[in-house]
């Protein structure tokens, strides 16, 4: 049985959905608002680096790599290195965004976060609802948006006044687990997390976060390997099919 | 570096990310999704995840006082259990924090 979304309602869904991440995205943008600060740029100066770049980990290996005098070219590589993942959210998300217009399709497209991401891929796998999904997708990511950019401004108000004791940083890998554990659900899922953990875990120390990039990969493909060896194992296996 | 290099730096980055954004959305129908990749995606939120987790819950932070490496295991476990039982993100947070919280207190 197939749903139908008033787009109202899909947006105020959207938004719903996003709200109990924010505690989540506070703490990163705050530290990340405070960081720019510690490093003497103007909160106009923040401000536009935020709106630009819509990418916290982009956004806080590039102030790192600012204060060590890294050349231009090493940052801009890393910043985009990081946000490759965003081509396959992007591929992911085009057959419900492609229809709109433009207007609509190009600031939904920048408005695009590993929550709103992975917020809609979640919505769609566990109900079979359709049509206005781009409405659900574009609640998530305009609330996502909008806490991101207040977050850092409040940490640009904030300065250095949270102590490093009460650490909040500890509140993002805290809210990606609350998104992975609903992300594994088959045995090529799970062996994809293992994977990936252990790689990027002792891939630690590889530079300019390339760390994380090859663990993904490493992940994905042991998905696809996993998955392969179990459909030709159920192939061989026709009287154990399961209903 | 001087100011002006600076906002082009910002500027290129703003505008290389948001074309990693728009690329497939934009280029839907001209530009095919291979099934391979397709298939590929569906492992891309377990992977990814995963990859930002578990460094971020072994590693403690830069300039952290303690090592803390335990703790954050122990409170990881608790809020992956709660996430798996309850799937709230909020419950998730509230129980990793406090079990955190409650281990630097008794240290």
């Amino acid at each position: 049985m197939t749903r139908y979304w008033a787009a109202n309602t899909a947006f105020l869904e959207g938004v719903r959905a996003l709200m109990p991440m924010v505690p989540g995205v506070i703490p990163f943008g705050l530290v990340t608002g405070i960081t720019a600060v510690e490093q003497g740029f103007s909160g106009f100066e923040t401000l536009v680096m935020t709106l630009l770049f819509y990418a916290g980990s982009a956004q806080m290996a590039a102030l790192q790599l600012l204060r060590n005098d890294a050349f231009a070219l090493v940052i801009l590589l890393t910043a985009l290195v990081i946000n490759l993942r965003f081509v396959m959210y992007s591929a992911w998300l085009a057959p419900y965004l492609h229809h709109l217009p433009r207007r609509w399709k190009w600031p939904l497209a920048y408005m695009l976060s590993d929550q709103a991401y992975a917020l809609s891929v979640i919505k769609l796998t566990s109900s079979k609802t359709v049509g206005s999904v781009h409405w659900f997708y574009a609640g998530a990511a305009f609330s996502m948006w909008l806490s991101w950019q207040l977050s850092v401004m409040g940490g640009v108000f904030l300065g250095a006044g949270i102590p490093a004791s009460w650490s909040l940083e500890f509140a993002i890998p805290l809210s990606f687990l609350a998104l992975l554990v609903p992300a594994i659900r088959s045995r090529a899922s799970l062996a994809a997390a293992c994977v990936g953990g252990t790689v990027a875990v002792l891939a630690m120390d590889m530079p300019y976060n390339l760390g994380l990039l090859l663990a993904s990969f490493c992940g994905i493909c042991t998905g696809l390997l996993v998955e392969r060896y179990h459909t030709a194992a159920e192939k061989s296996l026709p009287q154990e099919e399961e209903q | 570096m001087t100011e002006a290099s600076l906002w082009a730096l910002f500027l290129a980055i703003g505008l290389g990310t948001f074309t990693l954004r728009v690329s497939f959305i934009q280029a839907y129908g001209r530009l095919r999704i291979p099934p391979m990749l397709n298939q590929a995606l569906t492992y891309v939120p377990a992977s990814v995840l995963a990859a930002l987790v578990l460094p971020a819950v072994i590693y403690p932070p830069a300039g952290a006082e303690f090592d803390l490496g335990n703790g954050r295991l122990l409170a990881a476990a608790a809020a992956a259990l709660v996430a798996w039982a309850s799937r709230s993100i909020l419950l998730t947070l509230v129980v990793g924090m406090g079990m955190l919280w409650l281990q630097q207190a008794l240290i």
